[in-house]
């Protein structure tokens, strides 16, 4: 099925009674393995909206993102969260659409200090499962106009309604960038020296560790700035540091955003948000390789296929979701983290509210 | 503005639900005074006054649960309070409702620098979290200009924002974690001290649902580093049009100022007859805030004073010093307590886009003359969050209903230029009765159903957001 208009959209999701597997571009295929017919967004494209000088972009659920961003890299401006582009880890082709990143709230490093897709995200429009149209928010980056449903969408991989419409709030591509380098460190030592220098006031925009024990800070703004905040921040955390040039660092941080260090590497791929301090300690328990992204807050982890990596965990404070694997180990592990029993009603009964029928990605997050 | 009747059975048992309270509660911990509970009759929002049947004031997330398993046993409406600084009448009490408020809920409970979150019992003020850590270089972002008085509770369920929040967005960007007592006594806990919760994101909708989903007694709040320096500039323009191409300028050049505030010529003349702080007499001024090291702030200030110069600024003044930015900032920070002196005055909150500024603008001079009613703007510029103040005598006869109207007719144009009702404050009561202005039946019926969710049985705040009308039959059933 591919719609043509919200109202087609609505039509459809009204008079289906079979479940529909929720498509943007088909990039991020991750989740419980959903039976379906294909309900593919393509066709609710194009730029709705676009204003520089209020910051501000509207599209439609289907635009190619690339179109997104080429429209703003025309005026100098970005989403600023830095969307990872899952196609290289997890082997799908398609094009990554608007719908599809919010959807996943796909979040790239420049998370630690621009927010997330859903800290952007300020007005959606979706059809839900009985086929009813919803609008919330809108394109004005103040709105606490009513409940924040926002949000609610951005991460809820079209459980509970399908996408059509999404605004942003954008932000200037700074003039330079660059990316300073260390020297292998142990996972310990990296978040400690990312925490260090996250608590500096030179506004570090990536903060990441690779496979090789590198540990790669960033810094954006203007040419003098950027030179200004990298010599600080070398005197402050000291150690040897080199310097990567904004084009490399820009090709770094595509690298670690889209975690292409795992790409090629057979085996599972899990996606552990935790308090950073824990990141070391984590680190440690998984005993397999590991990218640390977000100044530790965020591991990268490479599993063997099937390895229940929660159990290897234990507690810590945050929680763990199968990215990677082949459709029997997703079947078998749940996908996303397991929630509390009375977080899980709520979860459990806003799928209810707004799904009644059970006919988007039926059990897709669990 | 119409409140809901209040329901006779409840009434009528008020000494059984009391005495159920007091069992489970210390004596300071529920208020049943008449007197007392005077003081709970109302928040910022003055207009609107109700004493509530009792206040309950508990001291742990225990306590909490259990006057809130009575209430929902007891089909009690339950109405949340943070400081009562809401200025949309978020905590205005029915007389069948018991106040809940936090106030004794204050402590910090964890600093942790190294992972930047603090971690805070809800009754706290906004300020308190920011001194709680300040020591030690950081800061919370959202900075209501309530944040001496207001609780981050009432942040949480308001999603509270401020003059900064164009570099450091509101509360919902800079919330973590919640623990939370749904109307049934279920102590939930969504989110910690890591960057995101899992699963649907719950905390998201929970943060700004005006106390309506639950009571948040707990939070996680993301801490930063505060900036090496700031410095403001003022500049003047000769009409309200050129300073809204200015601050769309500066925008579209790359700089990301914390604050770009904008007033027009009745709030310029009224905060310099009230603070004299030397602001120059034009149509339109504007405030710009950037921070960093001090040769940072130089280069932002000089390439916005090049932009500047294209709109020819009737006045230009750059702070050399700590003092001087004080004096550009007095002006604007005492907006409020000037137009106090003037007169009763109204303030709103609506979002525009930037781009609408000047025909908005233009509109609410034309409708002032309309109503015989004087307005003053003063405006979050960089955002496009307006407070037109709307000046009335609340002594004259017809006056604040005719302030009302005219503030409506502020909001609808505001939606109908591609606005909202709502930038920072909420819709309490104030705005109940607009949101079908905004919304269609079925963009509140998904909300409303949110609320079935978290509170079946709409015990919680339950007159408050949604036209009285439209959540009828679900505050009934």
């Amino acid at each position: 099925m591919r719609p043509e208009s919200e109202q087609d959209l609505s039509e459809m999701v009204r008079s289906t009674d079979a479940p529909l597997r929720v498509l943007g571009g088909g990039t991020r295929d991750i989740g419980k393995p959903v039976t379906g017919a294909a309900l593919s967004t393509a066709g609710l494209s194009g730029i709705t909206l676009y204003e520089p000088g209020a910051l501000t972009l509207v599209a439609q659920a289907g635009t190619p993102l690339a179109a997104v961003t080429a429209a703003l890299a025309a005026e100098g401006q970005r989403l600023p969260f830095e969307p990872m582009d899952t196609r290289a880890l997890l082997g799908t082709d398609g094009v990554p659409s608007v719908g599809g990143m919010v959807a996943a709230n796909a979040s790239g490093p420049r998370r630690v200090q621009a927010g997330a897709c859903r800290d952007s995200l300020i007005g959606v429009r979706f059809v839900d499962g009985t086929g009813s149209v919803v609008k919330n928010g809108g394109r004005v980056m103040k709105n606490v106009t009513g409940y924040d449903l926002v949000k609610l969408m951005a991460g809820s991989w079209g459980t509970l309604g399908v996408l059509t419409e999404c605004s942003f709030k954008l932000l200037p591509v700074p003039e330079s960038e660059a990316t300073l380098r260390s020297a292998p460190m142990s996972a310990q030592d990296a978040h400690k020296v990312m925490s260090a220098a996250l608590g500096t006031p030179y506004e570090v925009s990536g903060a990441a560790r690779a496979l090789d024990g590198h540990v790669y800070l960033r810094v954006e703004g203007f040419a003098r700035q950027v030179a200004y905040r990298c010599a600080q921040l070398q005197a402050t955390l000291g150690g040897a540091w080199d310097m990567l040039d904004a084009s490399a660092s820009a090709a770094q941080w595509q690298t670690i955003g889209d975690v292409r260090e795992f790409a090629a590497q057979p085996g599972d791929v899990w996606r552990v948000s935790v308090k950073p301090s824990q990141a070391g300690d984590l680190v440690a328990r998984a005993q397999c390789p590991v990218v640390m992204d977000w100044g530790g807050g965020l591991l990268w982890m490479l599993t063997p296929e099937g390895t229940d990596l929660r159990a290897r965990l234990g507690q810590f404070a945050g929680h763990a979701t199968l990215v990677r694997a082949s459709q029997a180990t997703r079947a078998a592990l749940a996908v996303f983290p397991p929630e509390s029993p009375p977080v899980a009603a709520l979860s459990q009964g806003v799928r209810m509210t707004y799904d009644p029928r059970g006919v988007l990605n039926p059990g897709l997050m669990g | 503005m119409h409140m809901p009747e209040p329901n006779g059975t409840i009434l009528a048992k008020r000494d059984h639900v009391l005495a159920r309270l007091q069992a489970v509660l210390p004596p300071e911990g529920l208020i049943t005074d008449e007197a007392e509970r005077r003081a709970y009759e109302c928040d910022a929002l003055t207009a609107y006054r109700c004493i509530p049947m009792a206040v309950a004031l508990p001291s742990c997330t225990q306590e909490v649960a259990q006057i809130l398993r009575i209430c929902h046993q007891e089909g009690v409406p339950v109405v949340p309070r943070g400081s009562g600084t809401s200025l949309a009448g978020g905590a205005l009490p029915t007389e069948d409702s018991i106040i809940l408020g936090v106030a004794r809920l204050r402590d910090v409970l964890e600093v942790n620098t190294p992972d930047r979150y603090i971690r805070v019992q809800t009754g706290i003020t906004n300020l308190a979290v920011t001194a709680e850590v300040e020591g030690e270089g950081f800061f919370y972002a959202p900075d209501p200009s309530s944040q001496l008085a207001c609780a981050i509770a009432g942040n949480i369920a308001m999603n509270s924002g401020g003059a900064h929040c164009l570099k450091y967005g509101v509360t919902t960007n800079n919330l973590l974690g919640v623990t939370m007592v749904l109307m049934d006594g279920t102590i939930v806990e969504i989110g910690g001290p890591y960057m995101d919760a899992g699963g649907l994101d719950l905390l998201g909708v929970i943060c700004g649902s005006e106390g309506q989903l639950g009571v948040v007694t707990e939070a996680t709040l993301r801490i930063l580093r505060q900036p090496e320096g700031a410095r403001p500039v003022l500049m003047g323009f000769d009409s309200n049009e050129v300073a809204g191409e200015c601050v769309s300028d500066i925008i579209k050049a790359g700089i990301l100022p914390v604050a770009i505030e904008f007033m027009d010529r009745p709030c310029i003349r009224a905060c310099e007859d009230f603070a004299k702080a030397g602001y120059p007499d034009c149509e339109a001024l504007l405030i710009v805030e950037v921070e960093g090291a001090a040769a940072e702030i130089d280069e932002q200030l000089a390439l916005i004073k090049q932009i500047a110069q294209r709109h020819n600024p009737v006045a230009w003044r750059e702070s050399a010093s700590a003092e001087e930015s004080a004096k550009i900032w007095l002006g604007r920070k005492s907006a409020f307590g000037a137009m106090g002196q003037i007169n009763d005055y109204m303030c709103l909150d609506g979002t525009i886009p930037v781009s609408s500024l000047p025909f908005v603008l233009r509109r609410i001079g034309e409708m002032s003359r309309d109503y015989g009613l004087d307005v003053a703007n003063v405006f979050h510029a960089g955002d496009g969050n307006m407070h037109p103040l709307i000046l009335f005598d609340a002594n004259k006869p017809g006056d604040l209903e005719r302030c009302e109207a005219f503030g409506a007719d502020i909001l609808k144009l505001c939606v109908e230029v591609g606005g909202c009702l709502t930038g920072e404050h909420g819709v309490g009561i104030e705005k109940r009765d607009l949101m079908n202005v905004q919304y269609t039946p079925a963009d509140l019926e998904a909300q409303m159903r949110i609320k079935d969710v978290f509170d079946p049985k709409w015990l919680l705040n339950p007159a408050k957001v949604f036209p009285l009308a439209t959540s009828a039959a679900r505050r009934a059933a």
